[in-house]
């Protein structure tokens, strides 16, 4: 399969023979998952083609540009900020973090009982199975939680392009402080990596290009609140999940034509789902690409995902970035602005989170949440014990889910979602 | 016309018919063994010639951890809420259920108006379920029902630390060993299983009435420690391995009326 893209996997010193293993894993999991829905929007051809050619066409392109001097800014983080890394005239992909891969080699550098993401992006690496992290010219870290602050020392070692961004923990001035601190140290490091300056123009083309991306999803999540739903929420995650590869301009586009044949469904309330099936928000920690095995369980239970709260979702789409600076450093404002905002349960006290999720609740007219943890991110764990309390008083029906890629928990989970479905039905 | 409602468990696979006016004419059960959907049809079978019935019940609910693998049902639904409407009927003053099946623990919070409010469910590890038990009578070479009253002789109370069936089974071995009376053993083994389960019940913030259910209940040592962890008397059904198949021919019922 794509055996067109072996020179180049070669080239980029990938071990063909897993990378063959995985996309036939990956393959298979998307025909199930996503081919199989009923009454998709034509606009998800778009996607799919994405998704086929995610370590294809899409590696390509960017090699392609890469020979023309465009460099490759590779992220595990929402917190990386987008419009800098546009202005300096690099491109910014997310990497691979959402499958179990090279588990025995992975547990040999890190413990056991580390989250699913930290392990998987461990065993991309020591697997040489993402041609996006193979490709990057910078690969940038980010000082979240402990797990992935102290992996990133070991990271280090794997290899030779690692640049760690310090974040704040807190939303005091100092820490504020902080944020900008490491931005403009981000900022400087990425006018050295393209040779690039950084300017007033570029820095609002920078902000022009996410804005939009971000106003595009804004829409698909205006649409998702229309009762009868136009969209599944698998589809709509998989929007999201591939604004983390995909060439921007192309991408707002491509989202916003899906726009407007959602527009016509709501209009002419054209459902995906049976009438009164249950609505519900899934909310905690990010779900990178192919980590389905959740979203699949739900709308596989008679119900329907109305809203990611999520780094892949809100929390990572939220808020726009002001663009009406006149100098670099008032636009540099206006991007720690926008980051300083969001709600990732490293911060403490984080109750701006807890919020979020009552508004998105009543929003999105959701019957039900379930709070999804990774196993061992303490973080989103501990937040989820807080939250039901405040779900409870909300009067919110809340299901606690704390899982990992495995699809060893499948059939348990199942019951759980479906009885927490038939609960709130 | 007849309603059936089929629970078709880890360990064994249960049958419920009622009549029009949802009053018991049949229930069957049977290990579910290696193949749930073989154990699922034989069940419904013998439960239906029980009954005397000439053809098949007008509608079929399955429930269980095999619950897809019963062809026949026109309707599946988990487990959680068959036990609530099973339990329910049976106790319309019951607030808390606490089921403990071959594989699975399961505490449910009922709302005043019968409605499940809220449920949790161990997820992964088998540890303090039936089939825990199970282990540790072969270990002790005791039969499983005589677990209950042979805990009520016990004179000295002893802790097993491991809650890894694995593991247990080892410790129990060594007690054995080491003379400790098997009486002694079984008490500790049901202690242990308790303060697990307590801990589950007390995220439902238990309110009585407090009904237990799946096999485990039959085990009255068991039901003795549940009652004075939560601080109630535990009620158990008169069969509390048939509650899930009730709910279920329960649900098949109302099926019809929809």
């Amino acid at each position: 399969m794509a055996s067109e893209y072996e020179g180049m996997w070669k080239s980029l010193g990938m071990d063909l023979g897993a990378h063959d293993q995985l996309l036939a894993v990956l393959g298979q999991g998307y025909t199930d998952v996503f081919l199989s829905q009923a009454n998709r929007p034509k606009g998800m051809d778009y996607f799919n083609f994405v998704m086929s050619e995610v370590h294809g066409l899409r590696i390509k392109e960017m090699l392609e540009a890469k020979e023309q001097g465009e460099k490759i800014v590779g992220s595990y983080c929402v917190f990386v900020p987008e419009e800098i890394v546009r202005a300096a005239g690099a491109t910014l992909v997310g990497l691979c973090s959402g499958a179990d891969f090279a588990m025995e080699e992975v547990e040999r550098v890190l413990p056991r009982n580390t989250c699913a993401l930290i392990k998987s992006s461990f065993g991309f690496k020591l697997g040489k199975v993402c041609p996006y992290l193979e490709s990057a010219d910078m690969i940038v870290g980010e000082n979240t939680c402990d797990g992935k602050k102290k992996s990133y020392e070991e990271l280090n070692k794997l290899v030779s392009n690692l640049y760690v961004m310090d974040l704040p923990q807190t939303k005091s001035e100092n820490a504020r402080a902080l944020l900008k601190a490491e931005f403009v140290r981000f900022a400087k490091a990425m006018e050295e990596l393209t040779g690039n300056p950084i300017t007033v123009e570029s820095l609002k083309k920078g902000i022009a290009i996410t804005n939009a991306k971000r106003q595009a999803m804004h829409r698909l999540e205006a649409l998702r609140k229309a009762d009868p739903e136009p969209i599944s929420g698998l589809d709509a995650l998989l929007a999201s999940q591939v604004s983390f590869y995909d060439a921007p301009v192309r991408f707002t586009e491509s989202v916003n034509a899906l726009c407007d044949e959602l527009e016509e469904r709501v209009k002419d309330k054209v459902a995906v789902f049976p009438e009164k099936t249950p609505r519900i928000l899934l909310s905690g920690c990010p779900m990178a690409v192919p980590n389905w095995k959740l979203p699949w369980i739900v709308e596989s239970s008679g119900a329907v995902i109305v809203g990611e709260e999520s780094c892949v979702g809100e929390r990572g789409l939220r808020n726009l970035t002001d663009d009406s600076g006149q100098d670099v450093e008032s636009l540099m404002e206006a991007i720690v602005d926008r980051y300083f905002k969001i709600d990732c349960a490293i911060f403490t006290p984080n109750e701006d989170r807890a919020d979020h999720i009552v508004q998105m609740a009543k929003d999105y007219k959701a019957d039900g949440v379930i709070q999804y943890a990774l196993n061992f991110c303490q973080p989103y764990q501990i937040e989820a014990m807080g939250l039901e309390s405040r779900m409870e008083k909300e009067g919110i029906p809340m299901l606690r889910i704390e899982t990992d890629y495995s699809p060893e928990d499948a059939e348990q989970l199942k019951t759980r979602v479906e009885a927490f479905v038939e609960m709130i039905g | 016309m007849f309603f059936a409602g089929v629970d078709i468990g880890s360990t064994s696979t249960e049958c419920v018919i009622l009549n029009e006016s949802g009053e018991i004419v049949a229930a069957d059960m049977r290990p579910t063994g290696a193949n749930s959907a073989k154990a699922a049809q034989a069940v419904l079978d013998s439960a239906v010639e029980k009954a005397g019935l000439d053809a098949p019940p007008h509608r079929i609910v399955a429930t269980g951890y095999g619950r897809v693998s019963a062809p026949f049902a026109h309707k599946v639904v988990t487990e959680i809420t068959c036990h609530a409407r099973g339990v329910l009927h049976l106790f319309p003053q019951v607030r808390t259920i606490v089921d403990v099946g071959g594989q699975d623990s399961k505490v449910i919070r009922i709302g005043p108006k019968g409605n499940v409010i809220d449920f949790v469910m161990n997820d992964k590890c088998s540890a303090g379920s039936g089939r825990f038990l199970e282990v540790m009578a072969r270990a002790l070479e005791v039969e499983l029902d005589d677990l209950g009253p042979l805990s009520e002789k016990s004179a000295e109370e002893i802790s097993i630390s491991s809650m890894c069936t694995v593991f247990a089974e080892s410790e129990v071995i060594s007690l054995v060993a080491r003379a400790v009376p098997v009486e002694d053993i079984i008490n500790g083994i049901h202690k242990s299983i308790v303060n697990r389960l307590a801990s589950q019940m007390q995220r439902m913030n238990p309110e009585p009435d407090i009904v237990m259910t799946g096999g485990v209940a039959k085990n009255s040592g068991m039901v003795k420690k549940l009652s004075m962890a939560a601080g109630h008397t535990v009620l158990v059904p008169e069969n509390p391995r048939m509650t899930g198949a009730l709910g279920a021919a329960l649900t098949a019922m109302g099926l019809e009326r929809e």
